[in-house]
């Protein structure tokens, strides 16, 4: 899964493990006339974990949507494995097969059952035999710990059970690095847990994962490396020990006081 | 049927209301071949119609700016003109311009009375599809299509196995009334002769002079083929529901 890759854009470049899976340098992005990024880099290794924090309208949603071309950007460079993200050229296949994506609002397809929304892509994007399909797509199940739930519709699932259909459904696509958009906002309490003990079982079997969250608590057990992102610049990042017990920005601490 | 057939002929001698078509046997076989003919219409322009509908549909959301205008000019076009008007114009003129074969002695086109029928109602009906069609595609959320292209989907296979299954049950019931409208339409095929059931109609009561008698025949008959679309398409619909959506 990780070894060395030839860029398939034609650069050149071959990623090998030691290098970040994901490189981000001096990234600028605009909407019109409203610069949302604005110039941000971070380095994220392979099996890392990444929690990116910071008030709303900071460019959160819209960084990690850079990262699998969801959004273009204006300048700089996101490279995935040596994959150029930013490239016309790219292969979009190529990457969105080395990066999976979840949402805040789980975007499940609601005229599929569940198993059916974690089949589809595999078979009909990566053409694989149907029968392994299933098979992994059994395993992925119960790794999401809905056995029993296969047959129903995202409609007759709660918001916590959606959203692990929606973490089986990338995983299924067997990516590299997992991208999660505050995929807890929309839930209740009670079931923000079960998503996400999802999350950190796959961070700790060595997922790379970049999650946008206001989940502290998590941030700071499971995280490898946390950024604070305010009106599209990295203000201050660290290791969660050093970061919520040192951070020296008046904004990081400001923002945390509100949120802890 | 030879009960049948008298007491028709016994309605005739005793009240004067003809209904020739169900005891003479040369009117009875004209009659069940124009339902045959006007049934094979029917589906034919519905299926045409239909297929219009999702390739325009699909279409119109094309990078290409020329489909797009191309699109917009075929909608405004259908829309905006008599369905009679252009049928003829269909049979007529575009029927002038394409080939025919040489068939002993005279010349046949390639494409006859039937196929411009076709043709034209299932571009007509076609018209107003697409922007039925559209209107569903509409109402899919941009973030349903979104995590689709994040699986790595083209826009291909994210509209057949994304985008229109969604959108099509929700423009279902938009999609029924058009169809039972283009049903109705197809009668229309009556001015380029094609031997459905309004031109029948009318040859046998030119010969019998039976006109009121072929008008309730005629209501009651698209009467008929009506409530059984409508059943079908109300079946269809059921079958498409979604447990715990919309
Ligand atoms: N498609 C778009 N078009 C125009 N402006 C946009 C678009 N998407 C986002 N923006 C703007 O970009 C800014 C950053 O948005 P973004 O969604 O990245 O913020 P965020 O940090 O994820 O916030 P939140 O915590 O509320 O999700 C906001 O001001 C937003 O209005
Ligand atoms: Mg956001």
């Amino acid at each position: 899964m990780a070894a060395p890759t030839k860029s398939a854009n034609g650069s050149g470049t071959t990623w090998t493990p030691d290098q970040p899976m994901v490189s981000i340098k001096d990234v600028h992005k605009s909407f019109g006339d409203l610069e949302v990024l604005k110039g941000i880099s971070m380095d994220v290794m392979k099996g890392e974990c990444i929690c990116i924090i910071g008030p709303s309208g900071s460019g959160k949603s819209t960084l990690i949507r850079c990262v699998n071309a969801l959004n273009d950007i204006q300048k700089g460079s996101i490279l995935v494995e040596g994959l150029e993200v930013n490239d016309p050229a790219l292969n979009k296949l190529e990457l969105r097969k080395k990066v999976g994506m979840v949402f805040q609002q789980y975007n499940l397809f609601p005229h599929k059952t569940a198993i059916e929304n974690i089949m589809m892509a595999p078979i009909t994007v990566l053409k694989q035999d149907k029968e392994e399909v299933a098979r992994h797509a059994k395993e992925l199940i119960k790794k999401v710990r809905l056995e029993g739930k296969e047959d129903s519709y995202p409609g007759e699932l709660s918001g916590g059970q959606q959203q692990r259909v929606a973490i089986a459904r990338s995983l299924a696509m067997s990516p590299d690095v997992m991208l999660f958009d505050e995929v807890t906002a929309a839930l209740d309490p009670e079931t923000v847990k079960e998503v996400l003990v999802t999350i950190q079982d796959l961070a700790e079997e060595g997922m790379t994962c970049i999650l946008v969250t206001h989940e502290m608590g998590f941030a700071r057990e499971v995280a490898n490396h946390i950024y604070f992102t305010d009106r599209g610049v990295i203000v201050e990042h660290g290791p969660p020990a050093t970061f919520f017990k040192k951070a020296k920005d008046p904004r990081t601490k400001e923002f945390l006081s509100q949120i802890l | 049927m030879e009960l049948f057939g008298d007491f028709f002929k016994q309605l005739y001698d005793t009240t004067g209301w003809n209904f020739v078509i169900f005891y003479d046997q040369v009117e009875w076989s004209r009659f069940v071949e124009a339902i045959w003919t006007t049934i094979k219409l029917i589906i034919a322009c519905l299926i045409f119609s239909v297929i219009v509908g999702v390739v325009g549909a699909w279409a119109q959301g094309a990078k290409s700016k020329i489909v797009r205008y191309g699109m917009a000019g075929y909608i405004q076009f259908f829309r905006n003109t008599p369905p009679f008007v252009q049928i003829l114009f269909f049979y007529f003129v575009l029927g002038n311009l394409t080939p025919s074969y040489d068939a002993g002695g005279y010349q046949e086109a390639y494409i006859g009375s039937f196929g411009w029928a076709v043709i034209s109602l299932g571009f007509f009906a076609g018209a107003f599809n697409t922007e039925i069609f559209r209107s569903g595609i509409e109402a899919v959320p941009e973030s349903t299509v979104e995590a689709a292209s994040a699986l790595g989907y083209t826009r291909l296979q994210s509209y057949i196995y994304v985008v229109f299954p969604l959108a099509f049950r929700v423009c279902l019931p938009a999609l029924n009334n058009n169809l039972v409208n283009l049903l109705k339409t197809t009668t229309l095929a009556y001015g380029i002769a094609v031997p459905e059931m309004m031109y029948t109609a009318n040859q046998i009561w030119s010969d019998n002079v039976n006109v009121p008698e072929m008008m309730i025949v005629l209501f009651i008959f698209y009467v008929g083929l009506v409530a059984i679309l409508v059943w079908a398409m109300h079946r269809w619909e059921k079958s498409m529901k979604i447990p715990g959506y919309g």
